[in-house]
């Protein structure tokens, strides 16, 4: 195997890892304050599709960027209302969520299927994209893909260095106790929930204007799902989503990769690794971690502030 | 005006919710078919009206229900112990794929015995597929929630491993099915010409039986009691991971079994197309009908509805698919909100200057969470 | 058993429910069934064009509807029920994994004629129909391999079932006319609506060194990957022009009209008959897209030989001698393989290069 070949599997692999690492990063920071959101999908999509007429109608690729990030926070908010405010159940408001975006997105969209925008250019970094082997993954790829480096950066600041983080988790431990402590438990709950509506929105920008700057219904193909899977398999770590989002991109173009040399093993089979990774590694997380709880505590259960 | 707390849940709004919440969905739907141009009334007639005007629409709106209500059955009684199984999908796949194996194994054999092989074996297969979930959160505390979603994965990989390979129809072109079932290996028809199954029956059944064991027994009780806490169950003197084992078996069964109304009810065969999302539709189902077996009962129906609607729109006024989901979600949405009101009133009232003390509330309604 | 009044019911009951065979001033009522959205280029795209302009040509004669999205288990069999019960009186059934659906439905309603896209089975009032779309794809590899300089070509597809095959069998065999040395890459993807996965697979068959693109799946991603990346490309279904304008050297096109045109015209006729046809370039169904400019001249006119040839029954496209990947020779010379053989195509031919899964 040439170096040539691994340089663009890598390549790949972190192109094909930039939508789920930034849907999975969003999905951790909600679910690290207790709130289980599985309606990723719909915000996919719809981030998706108003990121392509944002752009496709102003003829600006900033614009769509804004549109898909907007779009994502302000749709994520219809769940936000009724599963934190009015406490309904955060499992079915969710699903319900998938289903109304996935039909709201392909309804927007309906005008804007078949045309073709320019798409976000790769914008290779002098110098730096000449490295062999990882120069051209890391410093030969589009903005977006820089900016989800950038957004795990921040992120991981946040939350393993700051107030905010800490107060993210303690939301998502212990609502009752954040509260007592003076946390406006919901609207942490709000911000989180909105912040990762817009990295939602933000994969689907990445889906319809860089990696196939076209608007087709139900573009995300399941993503928002493998999203939800990887942040289980980093259990909740930041650090963590970002090697499991290029790890699962990589199982998911593996079955090419290994077809490009001539073997054949069901898609189907290979298929399954991720998800089967994902169990084991959180048996054996479980395991390791004793009887300390791995998930946020709080997780999926609506919280009712008491007087 | 302003929210505040009801000191009991209200039996008047867990009436009126509903028909609230369907009146909402309604005016919204309304509107959105006069902006689309199209008479809003004839518009909600075709929705809601005209898919079950003659007796075949009511047949098939059975036929859509069917497996939903079989999932939903099943996921009641988790729920209500607060075992979220989400792997209803993944169950009825599995539950699906043996069954449909075993339908073509047993092609050629005649008797009264084939049939409730069939059955058996995708009940099985249901029951062994929760059975996973249950032993990784008993035996490794890993969450139900995340084990069962991945599960759902696996079977749909699995499904499409064995269509596509050692269950491929010899005869089919190569096309990715498997052969149509034998007639002994599929469940008889209820009447005539209709293709509602029996598997109506097995569900309005087991839907009585779930009743019946929440109200009536102590397993009911104990399933209560967890809902309530999940680790009451040791101060109530019970085994919690029984119950567990219990309820994860169930539901696992009872999606096993509306995987077998499917493949071998209308369908007649293995596709690649089974995963519809009927586990999932079925989660939404429970929370609608508030993990009451009547409430679930009905929320199955109007859901189902809003499919056939969907199909009966698109097909009388043109109406694009997009609008059923968009329809689809708001009625959840408003259905899921309106609950609010059960625990909740609005108050017409200026704002009290103190916050009114509300230590005495009863904590929420425990089916809400 | 009381099958004869189970019988006796289903057959009031079809009575009932069938529209009058020929009301003079009513216009006949056509249904369509889509598997996909309508969506922008793929499949059914072409399915609904077809359907807008015979809509258009029989003006009041004719009254279309469709269902789109119509998943292919059991809410195919109600649609197309539903369909049929509504008055239409000629139903056209647009994927695969409608054949068993149809052919049920139609047994209740002896009256309804139904026609099915791409499958093998036909009953009394169901005919199906398909197009040689190989026809097409054996031109857009002569294009193709014209045009290659690292003598590989890329495919990308999405299930190994006969339809796909044939295809891939007919590009090579293309692509081989013009540039014997030339070889083919197929990457399977095990879909049919990914558009990231076959941009993705687009990328990985570039690696490999292909700097021609085709593929079989529904959406214009590989088209628009082969622009990005500086390769050619070559759309099916529709021409993709659109997406990838430097790249784009021509489009096998599919025109499900004729077909439209006759089968109803056939019906309001009264001569409709079930048949299983099969139309291609002689009947305007597959079309070609206009060549890229670069395409030298030279093979233009070869293409356009070939094609007047195929029209004209002077060629086949599956025409001995052709050999199998093992260079076993599966059609002797002077020989071609019959509609029987085509329809269920197994193997690969000589030029490509990777194993058929299973």
């Amino acid at each position: 195997m040439s170096i040539d070949i691994i340089e663009n599997i890598l390549f790949a692999t972190i192109r094909t890892g930039t939508p789920l690492l930034l849907v999975a990063l969003g999905a951790m920071i909600s679910e690290r304050s207790g709130v289980l959101n599985l309606g990723q999908e719909g915000m996919i999509l719809v981030g998706a599709v108003c990121a392509f007429i944002g752009a496709y109608t102003t003829d600006s690729l900033l614009i769509g960027v804004a549109s898909g990030l907007a779009s994502g926070a302000l749709f994520s908010l219809i769940f936000a209302v009724i599963a934190i405010s009015l406490v309904s159940s955060q499992i079915a408001t969710g699903l319900a969520l998938t289903i109304f975006g996935t039909g709201l997105s392909a309804f927007l969209g309906v005008d804007y299927v078949g045309l073709s925008i320019d798409g976000l250019d790769e914008w290779p970094i002098p110098l730096l994209h000449d490295i062999p082997v990882i120069g051209k993954a890391f410093f030969a790829q589009d903005m977006l893909v820089y900016g989800s480096f950038a957004l795990f950066a921040a992120i991981y600041y946040v939350m393993s260095r700051t107030r905010v983080g800490l107060i993210i988790r303690a939301v998502g431990e212990n609502p009752g106790v954040a509260h007592s402590m003076g946390y406006r438990v919901l609207l942490v709950r709000y911000a989180t929930v909105m912040f990762g509506g817009a990295m939602a929105g933000l994969a689907g920008a990445y889906l319809s204007l860089a990696y196939t700057p076209m608007w087709t219904e139900g573009m995300s193909a399941g993503r928002g799902w493998i999203a939800l899977a990887l942040v289980v398999f980093a259990s909740w770590r930041t650090g963590r989503v970002l090697v499991g989002a290029w790890l699962f991109a990589f199982a998911s173009i593996l079955h090419l990769v290994l077809q490009g040399f001539g073997y054949d093993i069901s898609p189907n089979l290979l298929g399954m690794l991720p998800y089967l990774a994902t169990i084991i590694a959180l048996v054996m997380m479980m395991q390791r971690a004793g009887t300390a709880q791995l998930a946020p505590r709080s997780l999926g259960q609506p919280y009712y502030p008491q007087k | 005006m302003r929210i505040e707390a009801r000191p009991t849940p209200s039996h008047t709004m867990r009436y009126l919710s509903p028909l609230l919440a369907l009146g909402l969905t309604l005016t919204t739907g309304a509107a959105i078919f006069a902006a689309l141009g199209k008479a809003p009334l004839a518009s909600l007639h075709a929705f809601f009206i005209e898919p079950i005007s003659t007796v075949y629409g009511l047949s098939e709106l059975f036929v859509k229900v069917t497996p939903l209500l079989l999932c939903a059955t099943g996921l009641t009684l988790c729920f209500r112990a607060k075992v979220w199984n989400i792997g209803a999908e993944g169950q009825f796949v599995f539950g699906a794929l043996i069954a449909g194996a075993v339908s073509l194994q047993l092609a050629d054999y005649q008797g009264f015995w084939v049939l409730p092989v069939v059955i058996a074996s995708g009940v099985l297969a249901g029951m062994a597929w929760a059975g996973i979930a249950a032993i990784l959160l008993t035996r490794f505390r890993a969450h139900e929630i995340l084990t069962t979603i991945m599960l759902n994965y696996i079977a749909i990989q699995l499904l499409l491993w064995s269509v596509h390979g050692p269950l491929k129809s010899p005869s089919g072109y190569n096309f990715p099915e498997s052969e149509l079932f034998s007639p002994q290996t599929l469940l008889p028809t209820l009447w005539g010409q209709y293709r509602v199954t029996i598997a109506i029956l097995i569900a309005l059944l087991m839907l009585a039986v779930v009743w019946t064991v929440l109200n009536r027994t102590l397993l009911g009780y104990q399933t209560r009691v967890m809902g309530e806490n999940r680790q009451a169950a040791r101060f109530a003197g019970f085994n919690g991971n029984r119950l567990i084992w219990i309820l994860l078996l169930f539901s696992g069964g009872m999606a096993g079994m509306a995987g077998v109304s499917e493949v071998n009810g209308p369908v007649g065969q293995l596709t690649t197309n089974l995963a519809l999302g009927y586990g999932y539709t079925a989660i939404i189902i429970v929370f609608m009908g508030r993990m009451h077996p009547l409430g679930v009962l009905l929320a199955s129906l109007l859901l189902g509805l809003t499919y056939l609607g969907g199909e009966n729109a698109q097909m009388t006024l043109g109406l694009p698919k997009s609008i059923t989901g968009v329809f689809q979600g708001l009625l959840l949405f408003f259905l899921l909100a309106c609950d609010f009101l059960i625990s909740h009133r609005i108050v017409l009232a200026p704002i009290r200057s103190q916050p009114p003390n509300l230590s005495n509330t009863p904590v929420r309604e425990v089916t809400r969470s | 058993m009381k099958a004869p009044t189970l019988i006796s019911l289903g057959l009031a009951a079809a009575l009932f429910w069938s529209a009058p065979l020929q009301a003079e001033d009513a216009p006949l009522k056509v249904g369509f069934v889509y598997v996909s959205p309508i969506g922008d280029a793929g499949w059914t795209y072409m399915h609904d064009r077809a359907r807008q302009i015979v809509d258009k040509e029989f003006g009041d004669r004719v009254e279309t509807n469709y269902v789109e999205s119509v998943s292919e288990g059991s809410d195919s069999q109600r649609v197309i029920r539903n369909l049929s019960a509504n008055g239409h009186d000629l139903i056209f059934t647009t994927s695969f994994g409608y054949m068993n659906p149809t052919i049920r439905v139609a047994q209740r309603f002896p009256n309804v004629r139904y026609e099915h896209a791409t499958g093998y089975k036909t009953a009394e009032n169901v005919g199906n129909y398909q197009a040689r779309a190989y026809q097409g794809r054996y031109l857009a590899g002569m294009a193709a391999g014209a045009m290659t300089e690292t003598d590989t070509i890329g495919y990308v597809a999405g299930f190994p079932i006969p339809e796909v095959l044939r295809g891939i069998n007919a590009f090579t065999l293309g692509v081989r006319e013009v540039n014997p040395d030339a070889s083919v890459r197929v990457s399977w993807i095990n879909s049919w609506h990914d558009p990231a996965k076959e941009r993705e697979s687009a990328s990985s068959l570039i690696r490999q060194d292909a700097d021609v693109l085709t593929m079989h799946a529904d959406s214009p991603a590989v088209v628009q990957a082969a622009q990005d990346e500086g390769v050619y490309g070559i759309g099916y279904n529709s021409n993709m022009e659109s997406y990838g304008p430097d790249a784009h050297l021509t489009s096998v096109m599919m025109h499900w009209e004729p077909i439209y045109r006759e089968k109803i015209q056939a019906v309001l006729d009264g001569s409709w008959e079930s048949k299983s046809i099969w139309y291609g370039l002689s009947e305007g169904v597959v079309k070609m897209a206009p060549m890229h400019p670069d395409i030298p001249e030279s093979v233009t006119e070869r293409i356009s030989k070939h094609r007047n040839a195929i029209i004209n029954g002077d060629r086949e496209v599956f025409q001995g001698p052709v050999r199998n990947q093992d260079g076993e020779e599966i059609i002797a010379e002077g020989e071609s393989l019959s509609d029987g053989q085509l329809l269920e195509i197994n193997w690969y031919v000589e030029g490509i290069k990777g194993k058929l899964p299973n």
